[in-house]
């Protein structure tokens, strides 16, 4: 089927192409944790970050790029396995940061194409990128003769902008377009197509030739079309408007321009010379991503690597614990709020030697992860030395109770009070006067004496920092 | 015990662990020096007096309990930079007018988990942009140093950080808190005879510091001793998942490095360095660490950083840009300051508001960068800086294949007299010439002062190291710092 626009000088055709701006189904923004909530009370779902307070910085949502990623295979497009942010600089009351996120020279997304299908048969639309971008805020200027409002719930929420080849040349092609797209988002759930809320809008690139020739016509950018019948009426009043113009000798100003749906047409809204320059530059908040690894999980190598980078874990550790799914899950659960490498020691040394003596999977431990916390917790605030916390979790293996009710029930806590230690260490001393002279003379060996005494006085409950502490002071 | 005032920071720590003195009386003493002394230096420009006595209570109670971090009960001075909740943190612009943060930044955050005792926010260049700290909008700061050939005259503590550096030189505070992105924490503590250390980029997370360009923003401490700046550099780092350009890697005990020896320790001299009409006791001081060094056990390798004479105009072409667009944000909308008249539109607002936030040399800089990121000057300026910005971080990893640390000076000169240089920019700017290449490259950098010039006035020498090697930093310029024991106060103080 073609579709021309007859003129007084022949028949001309249309060049179509489209830019789809999809907000990406997430729970969360593209760069903070805030809500991305339809309805919310204004300016509800703001966080410092997306409100551009001194000071604050972006994250990545790593679902959001998951979801371009999914679109993007969706359309038989070409995934660019390294990509960045850019920054797009421009004031405007409702972009708090002064400028906005998004992707300029190396979109997520690469070339692609999309079947259409039409009476007259199918075609095959090229699709040129897909970028990732943040949404702006909204200016309400209903409220006040004098100031505008801004709300700022949507500032911040991710969008793929889906950018056509001019592949189309009738309106009934675009809406085509437009619907398919659509569905397929929908399909991969990437985006949930509400068009009443904006949730998925067009801006049509329109313009005209005559038919035979091969040159593109300066074209038209109508902004914001969030309806098929809307596209369509613009579309074909665009191209009317061009014809009209060119047969009458005129030209056509590149430009942006609004479909008014009541008059049914389209008028100026922006000129090329006003176009901004948004001296776009990578955002230096963010580094380059790496596209595909974000939709991955973490992988043993990335896992150990990260144990020993970041929590501080010796390599053998580090491998021992994230040679199996089950150890890792294990030990970040064990190690959630505590600190690491006491967690780790916990569970290689001691955990799983009292699981092979009675031949238990990791899977299988009568003491559950949270329950191997909370002991961690305990050594790490000097409720129980290293000691005692190694008959507790014995305990804790015949019995099954939590680590804090035995420590409670059997009276274990350590002793951190300076006086009864020092009562402790000068009763030891008293009675050794011997064994005093003899460390005085030189034998240094026999401060681990002293630390034994004491400890079996204390029935071993004595926190051996102190306890070296002060024993150290009343020796020298 | 000694005047509390004049311990380092580790013997104040040391102090307090042996409880001969309490964090309470540590703080009173801080608070009554900077009720004497900071009217004249103008170092601190909001005081925290209440925070700082009921952090200093805390922590003392916390303390008989058992439990220390590694800052238990110090005071010390944050740089207006930080966002610290509820108290004024305005980067020293008027833009951020009675700007108090409902957020608090990471690093006080973390120092607050250590111990930390907020004293004040200590003063600084407007933004950070400044090497002699006469753009704050709070005014200038005073270096407690005086010139004994011209003792009439006012001296510049270097910038941006110098309220931090005026600060702790005056002894008003164990440790303050610097920001360097061309060399704000190294000049400023050349300059007052201190130890200032920047550390590689990604070392200190940047969540809750008020941007000026973020690929090279990194804070750190200033501190009168090497041992110091370990101990609170420890304190300050980490990785964020705030801050997706901090590194995630463990933070080394920087404390327990200090004391090994150099050894074989191979210390590269940058020929490059030795800038045409550097100063003779520049590249005296220079020689002298080298020859400390050397006694020490260490090795001496000439190397050639070759793009060094780029690394200035580089600088002034990505920082600016980066500035332009972090600064868009200061807009009067949400924050700050706001200047409006009946009838005005969007438009005359933003221009108004920034036309009387922004101090002159913020404007210059958001100019440079909006020119040097329009089409048709992107390719030509800033895309060819970050191409030269890749060559120079290339030539350090190249030297380093030949040696362990960089020595090379801190600064050109000793600190100037308020007013110097003031009327060029470009004069200003060649401050930075030995710290900006390990901006560039994101390499830790250390200042520590040596000796003394003829005007009797502080001088230093600088030690770069490689990427998260600030281990070997901190083990070098301890072995400078005893041999040089640089133990000079500012007179009066």
């Amino acid at each position: 089927m073609t579709y021309l626009v007859k003129g007084q000088t022949g028949d001309w055709e249309l060049v179509i192409g489209l830019e789809v701006h999809a907000q990406i189904t997430s729970n969360s923004k593209l760069f903070s944790g805030s809500p991305v909530q339809f309805g919310s009370e204004t300016n509800a779902n703001v966080s410092f970050v997306d409100a551009a307070m001194p000071g604050m910085l972006p994250v990545i949502n790593a679902h959001c790029i998951e979801q371009a990623v999914r679109t993007g295979l969706g359309i038989n497009a070409q995934i660019n396995l390294t990509s960045y942010f850019d920054r797009k600089n421009y004031f405007y009351a409702d972009l708090p940061q002064g400028y906005q996120i998004s992707q300029y020279l190396d979109p997520i997304v690469g070339k692609g194409e999309m079947i259409i299908d039409l009476p007259s048969g199918s075609r095959t639309i090229g699709i040129t990128r897909l970028h990732i971008e943040q949404d702006a805020g909204k200016s309400m200027h209903e409220h006040s003769p004098k100031y505008s409002y801004i709300d700022l719930n949507r500032a911040g929420v991710a969008l793929m902008e889906i950018v056509s080849e001019p592949d189309m040349r009738t309106p009934e092609e675009a809406a085509a377009y437009f619907k398919k797209l659509r569905t397929i988002l929908l399909y991969l759930g990437t985006c949930d197509g509400d068009l009443e809320k904006g949730n998925m809008r067009a801006d049509v690139n329109v313009s005209v030739r005559k038919v035979g020739d091969t040159k593109l016509g300066t074209r038209c950018e109508i902004k914001n079309l969030n309806s098929v019948r809307f596209m369509t009426k613009a579309i074909e009043f665009e191209a009317r408007r061009q014809v009209e113009i060119l047969e009458s000798g005129g030209s056509i100003d590149q430009e942006t321009r609004l479909f008014d749906t009541e008059k049914g047409e389209t008028r100026t809204m922006r000129s090329k010379e006003d176009a901004h320059d948004y001296r776009y530059f990578p955002d230096p908040d963010l580094l380059p991503f790496d596209s595909i690894r974000k939709t991955l999980p973490e992988l043993p190598d990335q896992k150990k690597q990260r144990y020993i980078d970041t929590l501080g874990l010796s390599p053998y550790d580090a491998g021992v614990i994230s040679s199996e799914k089950e150890i890792a899950d294990y030990y970040e659960a064990v190690a959630k709020g505590h600190d690491a490498k006491i967690a780790s020691n916990w569970l290689t040394a001691e955990l799983f030697g009292r699981l092979n003596k009675q031949g238990l999977e990791i899977t299988e431990s009568p003491v559950s992860a949270e329950a191997l916390g909370e002991l961690v917790g305990l050594i790490e605030n000097n409720t129980i030395n290293g000691k005692i916390a190694k008959e507790v979790l014995d305990k804790m293996f015949e019995t099954g109770k939590p680590a804090k009710q035995i420590v409670d029930e059997e009276g274990l806590t350590q002793v951190t009070d300076l006086g009864a230690i020092e009562k402790a260490i000068d009763e030891v001393i008293a009675a050794n006067q011997d064994k005093v002279a003899e460390y005085k003379s030189g034998k240094e060996k026999m401060f681990g004496f002293f630390v034994g005494q004491v400890m079996k006085s204390t029935g071993g409950k004595a926190n051996p920092a102190i306890l070296n502490d002060i024993l150290k002071k009343k020796l020298s | 015990m000694s005047n509390p005032l004049h311990m380092s920071l580790a013997e104040a720590r040391d102090a307090l662990a042996a409880k001969k003195v309490s964090s309470v009386e540590l703080t009173e003493a801080h608070l009554k020096a900077i009720d004497t002394l900071n009217p004249a230096l103008n170092a601190y420009v909001h005081h925290t007096p209440e925070i700082a006595r009921a952090q200093a209570k805390a922590s003392d109670e916390k303390r008989a309990k058992g439990t220390v971090g590694l800052l238990e009960g110090l005071p010390i001075g944050v740089k207006d930079l930080f966002c610290t909740k509820g108290v004024n943190s305005q980067a020293a612009s008027k833009i951020l007018t009675n700007f108090k943060p409902e957020y608090e930044s990471t690093v006080t955050t973390k120092l607050f988990a250590e111990g930390a005792v907020m004293l004040g926010k200590t003063n600084m260049d407007e933004f950070a942009m400044g090497s002699a700290n006469i753009t704050s909008h709070y005014g200038n700061v005073i270096n407690p140093w005086k010139s004994k050939t011209a003792p009439e005259k006012q001296l510049v503590p270097g910038g941006s950080s110098g309220g931090s550096s005026a600060a702790v030189a005056a002894r008003l505070g164990y440790m303050a808190t610097g920001t360097d992105t061309g060399g704000s924490i190294r000049q400023p503590a050349a300059f007052t005879g201190i130890v200032g250390i920047k550390p590689t980029y990604g070392r200190v997370s940047r969540w809750g510091i008020i941007a000026f360009a973020s690929s090279l923003d990194q804070a750190g401490p200033m501190t009168r001793t090497v041992r110091d700046a370990a101990i609170a550099l420890q304190a300050m780092s980490g990785h964020d998942p705030k801050d997706s350009t901090s590194a995630k890697l463990a933070v080394p005990n920087f404390e327990a490095i200090l004391g090994q020896s150099v050894k074989g320790l191979k210390v590269g001299i940058p020929k490059e360095y030795k800038i045409d009409g550097i100063r003779a006791d520049i590249i005296a001081e220079w020689e002298k660490g080298e020859a400390m060094l050397k006694a020490a056990g260490a090795e001496i390798v000439p190397i050639s950083l070759p793009h060094t004479k780029y690394a200035l105009p580089t600088y002034y072409v990505i920082a600016p840009a980066e500035c332009s667009s972090n600064l868009a944000r200061y807009d009067g909308v949400r924050f700050g300051l706001r200047v409006m008249d009946d009838g005005d539109n969007l438009n005359d607002m933003y221009e108004k508001t920034r036309a009387a936030g922004f101090g002159a040399e913020v404007k210059r800089r958001i100019l440079i960068g909006t020119y040097v990121l329009s089409a048709g000057y992107y390719d030509a300026y800033y895309k060819k800086a970050q191409r030269v910005r890749a060559l120079i971080a290339q030539d350090f990893k190249d030297a380093f294949t030949k040696c362990d640390v960089i020595l090379t000076p801190t600064a050109p000169s000793d600190a100037f007299a308020i007013g110097d240089n003031q009327d060029d920019p470009i004069a200003m700017y060649l401050n930075d010439a030995f710290t900006i290449p390990a901006s560039l490259a994101g390499l830790p950098g250390i200042a520590i002062p040596t000796g003394l010039s003829a005007a009797g006035l502080p001088l230093g020498l600088q030690l770069i190291g490689r990427m998260f090697d600030e281990e070997t930093v901190f083990k070098a310029a301890h072995v400078i710092e005893q041999a040089a024991s640089f133990n000079h106060v500012p007179e009066g103080y």
